[in-house]
């Protein structure tokens, strides 16, 4: 296939960067159409942001609002934030998707709709009062109308093709069309398509011709003026590959094992948008993962925590709903004091919530939703890509620290893609599982003892206990520096003891219920997840002109990464000065957190809640800092953080630059 | 796990150094005897032997155990020992479990336990009531039961343990009482031995609570006339001169008969390897509850395979067809570009 700038009836037009929407019924494949195009596009070069935005139901009733199934992507020559605020193109392939989407379009944007399913009973289905084609609603926008239906079923019966199968394939009529309309590469589609449908060849005949009906009509149609191209992005030098969050958390997961020379043990309850994580380490066996789909939440972070007391890394992962569940397992592991990786892919709540949208609404839950005093630290990922790390940091400090750690991320970084620059696997930082060692051979002399509340000690040596079995191992003994206990495991010689969640004696591990010990081990394991932030490198603060310059900070956490830096960016672009530092961990902060945040007269915290860090950070340093909340179970648009931050500056929002002009 | 360089033990290397308190009487005190006499006799280690349990009164098992233990929470150890077991199959893994831990709040996880046979040995003290929490009724107290929560009489139907253990496709399923330690003994040992999970209900006394609960079929006057062996390969029978029996009548219901009527060649064979729990299931209703005769012994031991084991096979097997896990390919799997 020729690409179009060789047909000189069709100008190719430059674009810096472009946000298309394709929107269909969530049975017409607009994921896979969405991630198709992201990934031609990437491989061309382009740095690339996607947001993927599904009903929970699988299949909603077609043709309805419910139903709609819509995936965003951002492609540019630069390198880029965010999936962009709104889109210059959606495809609609019904008056729903097109309904669904319409008030997101950047104004005067661009229609390509299905024109086929745009009839009397699917505008009733979407709430039209008429054809919205022809009523004056889309005047303010360029629309195409094409027949994707029609055109895909009359190549699909040339592949032969049942009728009702035909039109299965229109997605791929889609894609072929806006692969012409950006200049895309069709080799690595056609190979995908190839590969994907090998079992069936009809349906690889069908989807190919069908993609091919797309592209070859946008280049033949007398139907568009002109197509695009969007160059190549200078991205830092490197091997790349499109990920998305939940993928680049398993592997991290799968890295950090490695790196502590542990075996993976993952005890998962499917949820979304969770879910994926589960399916990817299922993969990869070979790795020595073993993954456990539990009978509930709370056996998956049961079997975590058994498979960690047998020296395994114990992982769960889950999103609210089970984090609800799990969280008196969490307070025993606390108790109990060994590595656990809870991962949280945060969606809307309350309840079932919003199960397929976004939001960061668990930030007090991970740090206080337990009974007792039963500190959790915690670590957030900022991007897709940035999962990897998070999840490495996680188990560095799950494991050097002998506590479960929560690890956060969200249903838009779960889903969400972007280009990764691969890391040298070498680089990686080594995490060392310090397991305690046997002890020699050791007597089981019976010593009676006189116990300071009077009982008589029948059995063995008396500084071991209901821990301690044997010659004074002590299962609570600290490492002065981490506040670490051992981790003595099942099958060590002489190192005998029993954990629970009843109140541990100091060093012994012996259960007590002394006020005075309880208040001590309440002291210690608060002190154990403090001393934490001393391994942490120093917050960073991106301030041109130096920490402390500017006059507002905007401080973020997790996955308002891309929209805050965008928003910064819009700011600067208008010669306004802003800074931006971002939490990976909240709990601990950072040890600098406080200088950080008392340098700047201001300071904005961006949240996908009502307010969650910036209460923290008010709490902590007291300091006046200002919230901007947004609870749509949708990410901010950078427009939004610019706004809030030229409210702070004192310049009027109204002047503020246009989309086009700044690229997020 | 047996080894022949394990080395020689007494109970006393088995007890740990924290004093037992149960409540003076209480039949907890027989079944840790029990256990603590009994595995020096196993051939295991003591560090190859865990201990779990959630909450109750049994639940403090194994803080008298001188062995590796988890006291955990309330009814997740069947979950607990699950990721131990699978991760660990060196391991010896016991759950010590009671009618309320395992029954009630714990249900779910001894029911997914049993399905995937996972190699871990559940012995379930039954005392038919909340004793911790101070008399409340459990899920396996008799309907009509008066406690603190029930002052006008339990209104639920009970759980029969071995009935819901064979229902949950449990692959050796057992019953034994806190009055006989030879017989309990005998039952662990089995259950040990098992490859799987392993289901053992205790009859076991709460003394303060619910006091004589099993006494009209384990008191020693009454046992031979109310406690039925199971015994494999052997004529289901029972009574001091052996006088009764258990036939399947035509219909398929188990009845009980005087052996001089019918002859001990019509009595049931007692076959615990049956693939079919369906006998078993039913010599799990003959009982309508502890007061009339009640078999007592191995009700099911069938071989399947066991979790751990195909686990690790699956495992095996992914790392002959696709090599010893390597980072770099895994994130070049997804395809990838380079940007010069």
């Amino acid at each position: 296939m020729s690409t179009a700038t060789e047909h000189p009836r069709h100008p190719t037009i430059e674009l810096d960067r472009v946000v298309i929407r394709f929107a269909g019924d969530s049975g017409d494949g607009m994921q896979l159409t969405g991630m198709q195009f992201t990934t031609a596009s990437s491989l061309f070069g382009n740095d690339t942001a996607t947001l993927p935005d599904f009903p929970a139901e699988i299949r909603a009733p077609a043709g309805t609002l419910a139903g709609v199934s819509a995936f965003q992507v951002h492609i540019s020559d630069h390198d880029i934030l965010t999936p962009g605020d709104a889109p210059s193109v959606l495809v609609a392939m019904n008056p729903a998707a097109l309904k669904a989407n319409l008030a997101a379009v950047a104004p005067g944007g661009t229609l390509i709709v299905n024109v086929d399913a745009f009839e009397e009973r699917a505008f009733e289905k979407a709430g039209y009062p008429a054809n919205p084609l022809t009523d004056g609603t889309l005047a303010s926008y360029t629309v195409y109308e094409v027949p994707m239906t029609s055109l895909t079923m009359r190549v699909g019966k040339e592949a032969g093709v049942k009728p009702r199968d035909a039109e299965r394939s229109k997605n791929f009529f889609a894609l072929g069309l806006v692969s012409w309309l950006y200049s895309r590469p069709t080799e690595s589609i056609v190979e995908w398509i190839a590969n994907r449908f090998k079992s069936d060849p009809l349906v690889l005949d069908a989807n190919t011709r069908a993609f091919r009906a797309g592209y070859n009509f946008g280049e033949t149609a007398e139907l568009f003026e002109s197509n695009y191209q969007v160059r190549p992005a200078q991205l830092e030098p490197g091997t790349y590959t499109n990920i998305t969050g939940n993928t680049a958390l398993a592997w991290g997961l799968i890295a950090a094992a490695r790196q502590a020379g542990l075996s993976i043990f993952l005890g998962s309850y499917p949820i979304t948008p969770a879910s994926d994580i589960l399916h990817e380490l299922s993969k990869e066996k070979h790795f020595g993962v073993r993954t456990l789909q539990a009978e509930d939440e709370i056996a998956g972070i049961g079997a975590a925590i058994g498979a960690a007391f047998g020296g395994s890394l114990g992982i769960t992962t889950t999103s609210g709903p089970g984090i609800d569940l799990k969280s008196e397992s969490i307070g025993l592991a606390v108790s109990l004091e060994l590595p656990l990786v809870v991962v949280d892919i945060q969606r809307g709540g309350p309840s079932t919530g919003l199960p397929t949208k976004t939001e960061q609404s668990d930030l007090l839950h991970a740090m206080y939703g337990r009974h007792g005093e039963a500190p959790v630290p915690i670590v957030a990922a900022r991007t897709p890509s940035h999962c990897f790390a998070a999840a490495v940091e996680a188990v560095r400090i799950a494991v050097t620290y002998r506590t479960p750690v929560f690890l956060l991320s969200d249903g838009y970084l779960a889903n969400g893609a972007e280009p990764w620059r691969l890391p040298d696997v070498s680089s990686l930082p080594s995490i060392d599982p310090a397991f305690a060692e046997a002890t020699g051979p050791v007597p089981n002399e019976p010593e009676p003892k006189e116990k300071e509340n009077g009982h008589v000690e029948g059995q063995s040596n008396g500084s071991s206990g209901a821990s301690g079995g044997e010659a004074g191992f002590q299962p609570y003994a600290r490492d002065p520096s981490t506040l670490a206990r051992p981790w003595a495991i099942p099958g060590t010689p002489g190192l005998e003891h029993r954990i629970g969640g009843l109140e541990k004696e100091d060093v012994t591990g012996d259960v007590s219920y002394d006020p005075a010990n309880h208040e001590h081990m309440v002291h210690l394991r608060a002190a154990k997840v403090a001393g934490i932030a001393a391994s942490l490198p120093p917050l960073e603060v991106d301030d041109v002109d130096g920490p402390g310059a500017a006059p507002v900070l905007v401080l973020g956490w997790g996955s308002t990464y891309g929209a805050i830096a965008a928003g910064v960016r819009r700011v600067r672009a208008r010669g306004l000065q802003v800074a931006h530092a971002h939490l990976v961990h909240l709990n601990p902060f950072p040890p600098n957190l406080g200088e950080v945040v008392r340098a700047y007269p201001k300071v904005l915290v961006p949240e996908t809640n009502l307010g969650q860090l910036v209460k923290l950070v008010r709490a902590a340093f007291l300091v006046d800092a200002h919230s901007l909340t947004k609870v749509q179970g949708l990410p901010f648009r950078a427009a939004e953080v610019e706004a809030a931050v030229l409210k702070l500056l004192g310049v009027n929002p109204e002047t503020s630059l246009a989309e086009e002009d700044v690229a997020s | 796990m047996t080894d022949t360089a394990v080395p020689v033990t007494t109970r006393k290397d088995w007890t740990s150094d924290q004093e037992v308190r149960w409540c003076p009487g209480c039949g907890d005190y027989s079944i840790l005897a029990a256990m603590q006499m009994l595995l020096p006799d196993l051939g295991v280690r003591r560090e190859n032997t865990v201990f779990v349990s959630g909450i109750g009164c049994a639940a403090r098992f194994p803080y008298y155990m001188n062995t590796y233990g988890m006291h955990s929470i309330h009814g997740r150890a069947p979950a607990v020992a699950t990721g131990l077991a699978v991760t660990r199959p060196d391991l010896d893994v016991w759950v010590v479990t009671g009618d309320g831990d395992a029954l009630s709040i714990g249900g779910n996880h001894l029911i997914h336990a049993l399905r995937r046979n996972v190699n871990i040995t559940i012995l379930l003290f039954n005392n038919q009531i909340y004793g911790l929490t101070k008399g409340q009724y459990s899920p396996t107290s008799e309907q009509g039961k008066v406690t603190k929560s029930t002052p006008f009489g339990s209104l639920e139907t009970p759980f029969n343990p071995i009935s819901l253990a064979l229902g949950a496709e449990a692959t050796f399923v057992a019953r034994t009482h806190d009055m006989d330690r030879k017989h309990m003994q005998e039952m662990f040992r089995r259950a040990h031995g098992h490859k799987g999970a392993a289901f053992v209900e205790i009859y076991q006394n709460c003394n303060v609570f619910n006091d004589g609960a099993f006494e009209r079929v384990t008191g020693r006057d009454v046992r031979a006339e109310q406690l039925i062996p199971l015994v494999h390969g052997e004529p289901i029978r029972f009574g001091n001169e052996a006088e009764h029996g258990v036939v399947i009548d035509p219909d398929g219901r188990l009845r009980i008969v005087e052996v001089a009527d019918v002859g001990v060649d019509a009595l049931l064979v007692h076959d615990e390897r049956r693939d079919d729990p369906g006998l078993a299931f039913q010599l799990s209703r003959l009982a309508r509850g502890p007061f009339e005769p009640t078999p007592i012994g191995v009700f099911r031991a069938v071989e399947r395979p066991e979790y751990a084991d195909a686990m690790s096979r699956q495992l095996r097997e992914a790392a002959e067809q696709r090599g010893p896990g390597d980072l770099e390919a895994l994130l070049r799997s997804g395809g990838t570009w380079t940007v010069d």
